[in-house]
């Protein structure tokens, strides 16, 4: 399967249920301006994305930039099929991984070995499969007896580099990347540099998060500058990334 | 619409549009519990995990949960066949049956309510079945029921209980329970994920039914209103169950409560599931 990501007019409203929704929403009354607004139902929601389009095909290495809260991780979610949005579809053809959060809903009370294995499951691989990956990702991360522990009692380097290596583990033809991957001291930075550089490379379609200019100059060949919620500006590195610097 | 009916997890994409109508809300459930079921190993293996992380360390490991329901057992069979002037023979093996039956339901009903809240997690990270972590909820607690079934067996044993071929009827009914068991996981989990204040009221109804279902006294008790416990989904459903084991073929008004309440939960449940399915990530 040729790998194709679809993004057509997506808009996506997060809905604040629990806490303090209804004090928020006396606030919000009076100070209407922001992206929180009342849904058709009286919910207080927060416009987290608005009028999304994009197609992508392989070859396509796309950056998402923005501040903080421009809605890059939410849309991230929504293209690995996590999120749902309220309007609009998001078609993805062919296999997808997503590298969200280095701990990846990593069990920090089982051991690495059974990190390694419930992993392999949810991206149903076989037993054979599994193994395979269990190698790699123990000589990456360099984790010697420690692989039969729990992962509580790991150095937090070794959770990085397990976390790591377990999610750069899986070559996908859609790789969605936030931008945590540049955590850990500097002599696995490099080890780590390399290995996400061959993943990138595997990759048919990227679509990598960050706030780095040298990194999307680096790996991407188009760019979304996000900011909040909706596209500011999309088109060539050369051409939005000094837009994107100056503002 | 097929590539969504078909696959629709990482392996070969997905396609997710807006304002699904009716019919394409269930294809795309429907399709969630196809793949849940399609990583059956995956299911079992969380479910095998969360046993042996509550019992890691321990030396008995999760035959606590046999010990424990023994001595419960054991102390219950005595103390109420005296107050209810029951013959020993006859209420040990069915306190001790509807005893373990009970734990069961009500660890059930307990964990359902954090079935979607426990992994928010997960969910937030990979894009997997929902009904993945329904299932891994009812087999946890089926694995923790076989332990359990060891005092069962013990007590029929020491005082020599054999239900008979009637017995048997108790494979379609375990059959029923699976299929209502998953139905009343996905409900709550989804119920409690939206509104954080059921779990406590659910805690609490559990409660009441363990005093009005006939856990701990026998039917036949009520005497001339013995007709109105058919009107408790909570006793049919256990006693479809539970009387076969015993040796006896449950009432025809029992089994047909048992099966009513049953496609109750079961159309609730699918409902719901179809109509929420897209919003439990942002609830969690």
């Amino acid at each position: 399967m040729i790998a194709d990501l679809l993004v057509h007019d997506v808009s996506l409203d997060f809905p604040l249920y629990h806490g303090s929704a209804r004090s928020l929403k006396k606030t919000m009354m009076r100070n209407m301006t922001g992206r929180m607004t009342a849904d058709s139902h009286d919910r207080v929601v927060v416009q987290a994305l608005r009028d999304i389009n994009f197609h992508l095909k392989p070859g396509d290495k796309l950056g998402l930039v923005g501040r903080n809260g421009a809605g890059k991780t939410t849309l991230l979610r929504a293209l690995a099929g996590i999120y749902e949005p309220q309007q609009g579809r998001v078609r993805v053809q062919g296999s997808v991984n997503a590298l969200l959060d280095p701990n990846l809903g990593m069990n920090m009370e089982l051991t690495g070995r059974e990190n390694i294995a419930l992993r392999g499951q949810y991206h149903r691989m076989n037993r054979a499969a599994i193994a395979r990956m269990e190698d790699d990702v123990a000589t990456f991360a360099d984790l010697g007896d420690f692989m039969d522990l729990p992962v509580r009692i790991y150095s937090s380097g070794m959770v990085v580099r397990l976390g790591f290596a377990l999610a750069t583990a899986i070559r996908p033809q859609v790789l969605l990347m936030d931008e945590w991957f540049l955590a850990g001291d500097a002599n696995f930075l490099e080890k780590a540099r390399m290995r996400l550089e061959d993943l990138v490379r595997g990759a048919e379609i990227l679509v990598l998060s960050t706030h780095l200019a040298n990194v999307i100059e680096e790996w991407c060949s188009r760019v979304i500058w996000l900011d909040q919620g909706r596209v500011r500006a999309d088109g060539p590195v050369g051409e939005v990334m000094p837009a994107y610097l100056a503002g | 619409m097929d590539s969504l009916a078909s696959a629709p997890f990482q392996e070969t994409g997905f396609d997710i549009q807006s304002k699904p109508d009716r019919a394409q809300r269930f294809v795309a459930a429907k399709a969630d519990l196809v793949a849940a079921l399609g990583m059956w190993r995956l299911c079992g293996s969380l479910a095998m995990l969360d046993i042996k992380l509550r019992y890691r360390g321990s030396v008995l490991g999760p035959f606590w949960l046999t010990l424990s329901s023994g001595l419960m057992i054991g102390m219950m069979g005595f103390l109420y066949s005296a107050l209810f002037h029951r013959d020993l023979h006859d209420y040990f093996p069915f306190i001790a049956l509807s005893i373990v039956l009970w734990n069961f339901l009500l660890a059930l009903v307990t964990d359902a309510c954090m079935c979607f809240i426990s992994v928010e997690s997960v969910i937030r990270s990979v894009r997997a079945p929902l009904m993945l972590y329904a299932i891994r909820v009812v087999l946890r607690n089926l694995l923790i029921l076989a332990h359990n079934v060891v005092v069962v067996v013990i007590v029929d044993l020491a005082l020599q209980i054999n239900p008979g071929w009637v017995g048997l009827l108790a494979i379609p009914a375990l059959l029923l329970w699976l299929v209502v068991a998953v139905s009343t996981v996905v409900l709550l989990g989804a119920l409690c994920a939206r509104f954080r204040d059921i779990p406590p009221i659910v805690a609490s109804l559990m409660q009441l039914a363990f005093f009005v279902s006939g856990v701990i006294w026998q039917p036949s008790q009520l005497k001339d209103f013995e007709w109105l416990l058919a009107f408790n989904p909570v006793f049919s459903l256990l006693e479809v169950l539970r009387a076969p084991l015993l040796g006896h073929v449950p009432s025809l008004a029992i089994t047909a409560s048992a099966l009513i309440y049953s496609g109750i939960i079961i159309t609730l449940a699918s409902l719901l599931f179809a109509r929420v399915r897209g919003r439990i990530a942002f609830w969690v």
